[in-house]
């Protein structure tokens, strides 16, 4: 077996907050869309270092509240705490300033541009050569394109995907284009990564490559990751804590095989004779 | 064979990024220079300047700063001439009050005056899109069309409406008015237009470039990733309309000479997007190859059958005209929406691995 290489110098970056003490807490969020309550009352948090899914049948509110975490959507109630710092309504933008990544379910990539420009995308908050200078190009935005282009170059060389570089992404495979946009979330170095359906319409082959660069990121980097999936077996797996959300109230907050064995999650999931 | 990468290998990130990865683009390009700057102001006619070389150059440039709108950003615009009016109508005022300013820094500046219009009227670009931002750019088009005609501080109240290039001279060489001899007025805009093609490549490949083409994509994903759609979408706006703003003003004072509002209107906005759209969206080299077509294209009737003897009035000339420039948009939307830009990127892809191709 070869060994993959290690990328420890890609580490998220220091926010200051120790393994294991609370890096996201949501409180008492709700969230309604008219008359639809999405997301009622929920409270959770997710801890430094660990990987955190968030689980639940069809419609039970999950992409609401990664929705609510990175700023997309503004609850009616409640407080996101991130790093210390209380929030309820933020831009996106913000919100990828702070250190808040996610991919989407059904890929949200830039489809006209290649694999590489896409991942340099994602580094366009932490690049500040104004158009002054690249009008110029050569000398500083120069000198700045190649700094990003090396941290771009090692997390193409982590994902395995130096193949693909100059390829448009709307002509490549559905498992790759999840890949590529996982790259993409990864060069923002985030402190928190929001994985939606990282596993959705994969193989199996497919689905083990993504569990392990999971696994990688989480581990090797550092990364806090909250991610939503179906696959059970790779929920129960990967995750170090699970909660479940039904109909927009959680049912149930701990690790794997105590929600996998609780009464309320079976009845959510299989149903209950009536 | 005329295109073999072979030996040639990038080692740095820098070598990859340079303009052009294969040598014998760079080649090209010095040939395509070489003709542009020497051989072309040597060889061509009176006639070839005014009606093919110069207005080539000008369109070029207005379709680019359209472009960098519409195929790099994505927002749809169709109120080109009327910033190119902002232009013309900047420059003359900034070289009639003050008459001793350089010519080549009162175009440069009165880009700013465009920008500034394009801005403006690009603000509802925030909240819409597609053709409902088109209708609001065509807004901009009919309001500052109508500013022309009828703010007569504009054209300094000349009893006529119209805007008269005076003679401008730097040293000793005349640039612009009725004096200005054709070669120096070629100079004037191919400098002009290389320098402000070579910044707008350089944006377009690198952070703002991203940006904008992140923003074209998928705007709610640009914003997910930290792209502020207000900063990228304005910033598109004051690019292009500084491009188009610098085009319009050179249209007037190295073309035309003289202008009136209604040169200003809708047709001309229609001219230039029909340029972005046979070159090709979303490309540098496709505005060039555009403009040469849909310039060229009225002279070559106009000339050609007369040369083979056959009798075609000007006017079914005229009428030829539409119907062909008519037709080969249609079959450029339906068979290659990418343009003519496209067409030669699959050529040179083919020429790459010819003759061996597997």
């Amino acid at each position: 077996m070869n060994q993959r290489p290690d990328h420890t110098q890609l580490t998220a970056p220091d926010d200051g907050i120790a393994k294991g003490a609370v890096l996201l807490e949501v409180r008492n969020v709700s969230l309604a869309f008219g008359g639809v309550k999405a997301i009622t009352d929920i409270s959770f948090d997710v801890r430094k270092g660990e990987i955190r899914a968030i689980i639940g049948p069809n419609g039970a509110g999950k992409t609401s509240m990664l929705n609510v975490i990175n700023g997309f959507y503004t609850p009616q109630q409640g407080t996101i705490i991130f790093r210390g710092i209380e929030r309820r309504a933020m831009k996106p933008h913000h919100a990828v300033r702070q250190g808040i990544a996610r991919t989407f379910q059904n890929v949200a990539l830039f489809k006209g541009m290649s694999t590489l420009e896409n991942i340099m995308a994602g580094r366009s908050v932490m690049m500040k050569r104004g158009i002054g200078w690249q009008m110029l190009w050569h000398g500083p935005a120069l000198a700045e394109e190649i700094e990003h282009r090396e941290k771009v170059e090692e997390i193409i060389d982590f994902l395995e995907i130096q193949h693909i570089r100059h390829i448009p992404v709307g002509k490549l495979p559905y498992g790759l284009q999840k890949r590529v946009e996982l790259g993409r979330a990864l060069a923002m170095e985030p402190s928190l990564l929001l994985l939606d359906e990282p596993m959705a319409g994969m193989n199996l082959e497919e689905k083990e490559d993504m569990s392990r660069f999971i696994i990688d990121v989480n581990q090797q980097r550092g990364t806090t990751i909250a991610l939503i999936e179906h696959d059970m077996g790779v929920v129960m797996d990967l995750s170090d804590r699970v909660v479940v959300l039904d109909y927009g109230k959680k049912i149930a907050d701990g690790p794997p095989d105590e929600v996998k064995n609780d009464q309320a999650v079976i009845d959510a999931y299989l149903g209950v004779p009536h | 064979m005329l295109y073999r990468t072979a030996g040639q290998f990038k080692t740095t990130y820098k070598a990859d990024h340079a303009l052009f990865p294969v040598r014998q683009d760079a080649w090209l390009l010095a040939f395509i220079l070489l003709l542009a700057f020497v051989v072309f102001p040597l060889t061509a006619s009176e006639f070839a300047f005014r009606a093919l070389l110069i207005p080539v150059l000008i369109y070029s440039l207005a379709a680019l700063g359209l472009n960098i709108l519409t195929g790099y950003a994505g927002q749809l615009s169709l109120g080109t001439g009327a910033f190119m009016g902002v232009g013309a109508y900047a420059c003359y005022k900034l070289m009639s009050i003050f008459p001793e300013l350089n010519i080549v820094v009162a175009v440069a500046l009165s880009g700013f005056f465009s920008a500034a219009v394009g801005v403006a009227f690009g603000l509802p670009s925030l909240r819409i899109k597609g053709f409902y931002l088109a209708i609001t750019t065509l807004a901009a088009q009919f309001f500052l069309v109508w500013l022309f005609e009828k703010w007569g501080w504009l054209y300094n109240y000349s009893v006529s409406g119209a805007i008269q290039v005076p003679n401008i001279s730097v040293f000793g060489i005349t640039f612009a008015g009725p004096r200005a001899s054709s070669v120096t007025q070629y100079y004037f805009v191919l400098v002009i237009v290389a320098v402000i093609t070579w910044f707008a490549i350089n944006i377009t490949r690198g952070r703002i470039g991203r940006m904008w083409k992140a923003v074209r994509d998928m705007d709610i994903a640009a914003e997910l990733v930290g792209i502020n759609l207000m900063k990228a979408k304005l910033s598109a706006f004051a690019v292009s309309s500084y491009i188009i703003g610098v085009s319009g003003a050179l249209f007037v004072f190295a073309w035309r000479g003289a202008a009136e509002p209604n040169l200003f209107d809708v047709s001309l906005s229609f001219r230039v997007l029909f340029i972005a759209i046979i070159g090709g969206l979303g490309s540098i080299l496709g505005n060039y190859l555009g403009a040469i077509v849909i310039v060229a294209l009225p002279v070559i009737l106009g000339t050609l059958p007369q040369a083979m003897g056959i009798p075609v009035t000007p006017a079914t000339a005229e009428h030829l005209n539409t119907m062909i420039i008519g037709s080969v948009i249609i079959f450029f939307l339906i068979v290659e929406p990418h343009g003519l830009a496209r067409f030669w990127a699959i050529i040179r892809e083919k020429l790459i691995i010819w003759p061996f191709p597997h």
